[in-house]
């Protein structure tokens, strides 16, 4: 293609316009990791074999294998759709029907739906209550209660294709902040929307925006970087994969504003390793930037060059704090510096370098096009917006939401989420016990925050963090003991081993929790632990370390009776912790069906029908099989 | 920002004091007489904030590691509250649960910072459960011993071998808990890039890494009735001595050395200054030479042999530049194998020479193969200053009840020239001196040699001729220069090179203080002991003149040569121009051998060779565009060849070959 000193964006939007107005109908197979998983690939596959068989006019887009031509129905592959548990998904668009667990066995179906005046496959369509069918996202309450602006592409837009997200208005909002606004104007417009961090800390991008603007101006021929932030490794989280994989043009456009607004002229973005697409995403994405003139040389005619790279992650949490990941990209053992020189003075190959979250980078083409005003009319006054978690849990729907901020957590869990879920999936009315928020750096909340409105200020004051946006339900069978050894575990495994505090301290907690879990603490144990955890949490190097106490530190100030219960009376209140918990058969749960029974491989239990049985606490060799046969959780301390 | 100066203050500790222009608070601190406690802190070091002691709390910022803060006046700082001091002991506490607390048997007890600072803070429980892994003992290098097990992972041995010495033979190897201090995949330390310099044990706070002990060797050698043991003593040792047993100068030191080395049962001891001496009128005339035909110049001086080691791995097109004199203590040792068994009645086998050196290299340069003859090695054992103090200490003998008494004749006598070679520019003022009294050079100024200062570049000269002098030390400066000479950027005629900060004074054979003030300090006691001895100008040393008369002929001769004269081999990692050109083709099947680090330390070169020596032997060569190249990333599968579109993991010359033969049929 030749490359237009100023590129016609407007011309090229009006010629895939045209193409995509012959496509009568789009089939949008959801390529995110959870429908990968549960088989989207085949069914992407048997639907255009059998599209193709029906001699449909009709495209199935998976992958871009071939662009759209004139054929009518188009079947597309698209980023993650958020709706994970009911995966695959198949979007019939512009239908506005939603297909979920979509197997290929169904693929028939769906394209004899296709055919004009027929209805939609009823059993396809997401269920509702006892008999109701939900058509589509627009009747289903997992999609009705979020704001989708971050993840409004995906799931619709073509990650694959720069003309599509050309044609739905992108490369717009860079195109104005370089040809019709100064530097300052974009740093002021970023201010003044309020925008902050969403990589866990908060911080106001415009503030690092104008450090690095002034860092840049006092030695402009040295230039500066972008960073982005790709390093997603919270467990569990996968917000940032799904814009990288779904939308890399609106990850692209934020770099290229941040770069108009601080002076830099390379980018980078930094993408965890493990996330292969979103890698191969994006350098297409570049590929294609550069090819219609929106990244490289004398960019929209101003004789300034911005030019991206994208770089895999060196597999390590810790990559994901800014030092260390500039340490990384350098070639070095990923291990965080002391700051200052904060990276907006003196950041990658020592020039003056602004990193920013995938998220982040996404919010701000939207802060442009709409203005600032628009932008703070979603969320509340100090964290303005909509923020993306990923729901996970024990929870009737997992997946992936964009709520905005001061959004009550009741409403995430219970209407967004479905509610709370006994341990084999059943609605558990009363279940809810807390929620993990923020990952391993996190805290956790409880009953009474379920009214809570949350930002990244109210979640600090309760000793929990925004954090990248992992949101875990649990319900009340959980041991918050366990789940404090949970991240303890995860950072002690990630943490570089740089700092004493961090690299000691973490480990010495995971013990004192083992301590705690297997009976062997005492009563200083609990008093240790919190003067390690603050010791940890203040005198660590960099945010893993001052953050990784806080699982122990909430939950311990939330939920310190369980503790109690475990180090001073020998007892695990959830009856999770074998070396607490005698196995027993709860007589007022048990009703005598007696599946338990041929489930113990010693038999260990015994009893008669309808009647309370009993099990043998000498003989049960704690495998766990009975209480996997009792549909009634009757059965506790043997797992 | 505002800039400290001079007249601004800020609040420590309750006192208004001056900021002044201290990089940091902790700085800032140690001047106004408080030592914050830290182990990751070296002002000579980068600042790597990673031990968390030196937490102070500023007033509206909280607690903060003062290592990182630059003062800023009006500041109101504190170095301990109660917060502090918990946090300090939690993570003393943290640090011992995972140290090997075995104190007594340790070498360093007494001058470990950890025990140091645990008794300071009052640590008398570890309330933490220990968490060590015993790891083996790396005893492989003679200069060095490693023990993970007293590691803390402060990081100063790693940034020192990066830093000060560019060499960054260990590093840190895995992740949190699993986080170690140690050669690339795991090896020993012999076989890793360490060139002995001993950088790294000086600035260990707790003795994981030290010296290597060779005290039981030598009182073995001492008790055995059949060898007689001579000792040679360098010129930086009576510095360190004289401070370690309180006496004014490094001459009283010198002839206090001898007293207690002769009670230690050391037959004869001798003064390795008169080597030096004999290294000076040798390298003198070899400069001279060269000098004057122009040629091999700039023309370095081979007295430090971490500095050897270290050319001959990095900088292996500078070999011919290196003078070919031994060092003064192999100097010292090959004559005395040669001349002292008959001078002293015993058989060449029977006769054993000591050294005691400020230097670890210097137990890595004795144990070199090239300086060992059919009677055994010119140097059979190094001592460090403390070992000696060491093995003084253990016999009991008070230094202050001992008399002088003077070295033995005729390796016992020394110019004041050969005692300067223990500081930095030291041995070229002794080459200066000696030129210029052979009429050699035209100016006749007083020295401008021993200065302060990592590399200082000076200009003479010798007839009309400029003489100009480069004088560095720390072999990072060192390799600075060297790419400066390479890239035809600096001039030099005659480049003296010392590893150690300051030179042979500051080394890591030492007692204490292996920095700039420490060895500013014990240059000044040598200057001192210089200007005490009779002779100045190694020229008049009469032993020395003696020694050419008898036996050397003349500086530079056939038979000086033999006994003072040494080669050198390029030791640079890689396959060079060792892999055989007739071979390589460079079209045909392409096959590849890794020879990223992984696969080279699987023997990768060798089966580079091998393969392309049996391509020729088969007639395969013209076939085959055989190569070495860079990492393939299948490390822990190596070696990894490619041929033609396979890659084979962990293949040898054989299999190569084989999937060779199989690709061209």
């Amino acid at each position: 293609m030749i490359r237009p000193t100023t590129p016609d964006l407007d011309a090229l939007a009006a010629d895939y316009g045209a193409l995509r107005v012959r496509l009568a109908r789009r089939l949008v197979v959801c390529a995110g990791t959870g429908c990968v998983a549960s088989g989207s690939l085949t069914v992407h596959a048997r639907l255009a074999e059998a599209v193709a068989a029906a001699g449909l006019p009709c495209s199935v887009e998976l992958k871009q294998e071939a662009p759209p031509t004139d054929e009518s129905i188009g079947i597309g592959k698209s980023g993650c759709q958020g709706f994970c548990q009911q995966g695959p998904l198949v979007a019939v668009e512009p239908d506005g029907v939603l297909y979920c667990k979509v197997q290929p066995a169904d693929v028939d179906d769906i394209v004899a739906a296709l055919a004009p005046g027929a209805a939609p496959v009823e059993r396809l369509l997401y269920r509702l209550g006892r008999s109701g069918r939900c058509r589509g996202p627009e009747e289903i309450p997992f999609y009705q209660r979020q704001s989708r602006t971050v993840l409004a592409s995906c799931g619709h837009g073509d990650p694959d294709d720069v003309r599509d997200y050309v044609f739905r208005g992108g490369y717009r909002a860079a195109q104005r902040a370089w040809t019709e606004m100064e530097p300052a104007a974009v740093v002021e417009e970023i201010t003044a929307s309020g925008l902050r961090g969403r990589g866990g800390g908060g911080f106001p991008t415009g503030r690092k925006w104008q450090a690095a603007a002034a860092a840049i101006a006092a030695r402009p021929e040295a230039g500066g970087w972008v960073v982005c932030n790709g390093d997603e490794g919270d467990p569990g989280a996968f917000m940032d994969r799904s814009v990288m994989e779904g939308d890399p043009h609106t990850v692209l456009e934020g770099m290229l504003i941040a770069a108009r607004a601080v002076g830099a002229d390379r980018g980078m973005v930094y993408v965890r390793t493990e996330y292969p697409l979103a890698v191969t995403r994006l350098r297409q994405a570049v590929a294609q930037a550069e090819a219609i003139g929106v990244l490289g040389r004398d960019l929209f005619g101003t004789g300034r060059c911005f030019t991206v790279e994208v770089m895999e992650g060196a597999g390590a949490f810790v990559c994901g704090e800014e030092t260390a990941m500039i340490a990384s990209i350098q070639g070095g053992r990923g291990m965080p510096m002391p700051k200052p020189p904060f990276p907006a003075e003196r950041g990658l190959f020592a020039l003056p370098t602004v990193i920013n979250n995938v998220e982040t980078l996404a919010s701000v083409p939207g802060i442009l096009r709409d203005g600032a005003q628009h932008y703070r009319s979603c969320g509340t006054g100090a964290s303005p917006g909509t923020k993306t978690f990923a729901l996970t849990g024990h929870v009737l729907n997992t997946g992936l939401i964009e709520v905005p901020f001061g959004t009550p957590l009741r409403e995430i869990v219970m209407e967004i989420g479905g509610g709370v879920i006994d341990d084999r999936g059943k609605p558990w009315g009363d279940g809810f016990k807390a929620v993990q928020i923020g990952g391993p750096s996190g805290g956790c909340l409880t009953r009474e925050h379920l009214d809570l409105p949350l930002d990244f200020d109210s979640l600090r004051s309760i000793g929990a963090m925004v954090g990248s946006g992992g949101l875990v339900v649990m319900n009340a069978n959980t041991c918050m003991v366990q789940v404090a050894r949970f991240f303890m575990q995860f950072t002690q495994n990630e943490s570089c081993g740089k700092c004493t505090p961090c690299r000691e301290g973490t480990r010495q907690m995971l013990a004192l929790l083992d301590d705690i879990i297997a009976g062997r603490a005492g009563e200083g144990t609990l008093m240790l632990l919190e003067s390690l955890a603050r010791t940890v949490a203040k005198a660590s190097l960099c945010g893993l370390g001052k953050t990784a106490p806080n699982p122990v530190l909430s939950t311990l100030r939330w939920f310190r009776a369980e503790y109690e219960a475990h180090v001073l009376h020998g007892h695990c209140p959830a009856g999770r912790c074998k070396a607490l918990t005698a196995p027993a058969i709860l007589a007022e749960k048990c009703k005598g069906c007696s599946q338990c029974i041929p489930a113990c491989p010693v038999g260990a239990i015994t009893g008669e029908r309808k009647q309370v049985h009993l099990l043998d606490a000498a003989a049960c060799l704690r495998c766990g099989a009975c209480a996997s046969a009792c549909r009634l959780d009757a059965i506790v301390g043997v797992t | 920002m505002i800039t400290p100066t001079q007249t601004a203050t800020l609040t420590l500790d309750g006192r208004e004091v001056p900021c002044g222009t201290h990089r940091n608070v902790l700085e800032l601190a140690r001047a106004q007489g408080i030592d914050i406690p830290t182990f990751c802190y070296h002002s000579h070091l980068s600042t790597y904030g990673a031990c968390r002691l030196c937490l102070v709390d500023v007033l509206g910022r909280g607690v903060v590691t003062s290592c990182t803060t630059t003062p800023e006046p009006g500041m109101v700082i504190r170095t301990e509250t109660a917060e502090i001091r918990e946090m300090r002991k939690v993570t003393l506490e943290l640090l011992l649960a995972n140290h090997d607390m075995r104190c007594t048997t340790c070498d360093q007890s007494g001058a470990c910072r950890l025990q140091d600072l645990s008794r300071r803070f009052g640590i008398d429980e570890v309330r933490f459960r220990s968490v060590l892994e015993h790891q083996p003992i790396d005893l492989s290098s003679p200069a060095l011993r490693r023990n993970a097990d007293r590691c803390i992972l402060c990081g100063d041995c790693v940034r020192a071998c990066e830093e000060v010495q560019s060499v960054g033979a260990i590093g840190f190897s895995g992740r949190g808990a699993a986080t170690r201090v140690e050669p690339p995949f795991g090896q020993p330390l012999d076989e890793s890039e360490c060139v002995g310099c001993g950088h790294c044990a000086a600035v260990c706070p707790t003795g994981s890494l030290m010296p290597a002990d060779d005290t039981a060797r030598v009182n073995a050698l001492l008790d055995d009735p059949a060898r007689r043991v001579v000792l040679q003593i360098a010129p930086a040792v009576r510095s360190a001595v004289a401070e370690a047993w309180g006496l004014d100068d490094g001459v009283q030191a010198a002839g206090r050395i001898a007293a207690a080395a002769r009670r230690l049962g050391f037959a004869q001891v001798y003064d390795t200054a008169f080597a030096a001496d004999l290294t000076v009128w040798e390298e003198a005339s070899e400069f001279v030479a060269r000098f004057t035909a122009g040629e091999k110049l700039p023309l370095f001086t081979s007295c430090c042999p971490a500095w050897v080691r270290f050319a001959e791995q990095y900088l292996p097109q500078l070999l011919p530049n290196l003078s070919t004199c031994r060092s003064p203590q192999q100097m010292f040792g090959s004559l005395a194998k040669r001349l002292l068994p008959e001078k002293l009645g015993v058989a060449p086998e029977q006769l054993a020479v000591v050294a005691i050196m400020p230097c670890t290299a210097k137990k890595l340069e004795a144990a070199r193969p090239e300086f060992r003859q059919a009677a055994g090695a010119d140097v059979e054992a190094v001592l460090t200053t403390t070992e000696f103090l060491r093995m003084v200490a253990a016999r009991g003998f008070d230094p202050a009840r001992l008399d002088d008494e003077d070295f033995d004749a005729p390796f016992g006598e020394a110019s004041g020239a050969g005692v300067i070679f223990g500081a930095s520019g030291g041995v070229s003022e002794a080459v200066l001196r000696f030129a210029r009294s052979a009429g050699l050079l035209a100016g006749g100024e007083a020295s401008p040699v021993l200065l302060d200062g990592s590399m200082r570049l000076l200009e003479t000269r010798i007839g009309d001729r400029p003489l100009r002098l480069a004088v560095v030390h720390t072999l990072a400066r060192a390799r600075e220069l060297c790419e400066q000479i390479l890239a035809g950027t600096t001039e030099v005629d005659l480049v003296e090179v010392m590893a150690c900060p300051g030179g042979c004074v500051a080394g890591a054979g030492q007692p204490t203080g292996h920095d700039h003030i420490a060895a500013a300090r014990r240059r000044d006691a040598l200057c001192a002991a210089d200007a005490c001895l009779p002779t100045h100008d190694a020229r008049d040393n009469a032993a020395v003149a003696t020694l050419y008369h008898e036996h050397l002929a003349a500086p530079g001769s056939h038979s000086a040569h033999d006994v003072l004269h040494t080669g050198y081999r390029n030791r640079r990692r890689g396959i060079q121009a060792e892999v055989p050109p007739p071979a390589v083709a460079t079209s045909g099947l392409p096959v590849s051998v890794c020879l990223g680090t992984g696969c080279y330390l699987r023997g990768a070169d060798a089966l580079l060779r091998e393969l392309g020596r049996s391509l020729e032997e088969q007639g395969l060569a013209g076939r085959v565009a055989l190569s070495g190249r860079f990492c393939q990333e299948h490390c822990d599968r190596g070696p990894s060849v490619s041929v033609g579109e396979r890659l084979l993991h962990g293949a040898n010359a054989a299999t190569a070959l084989a999937a060779v033969r199989e690709a061209l049929d």
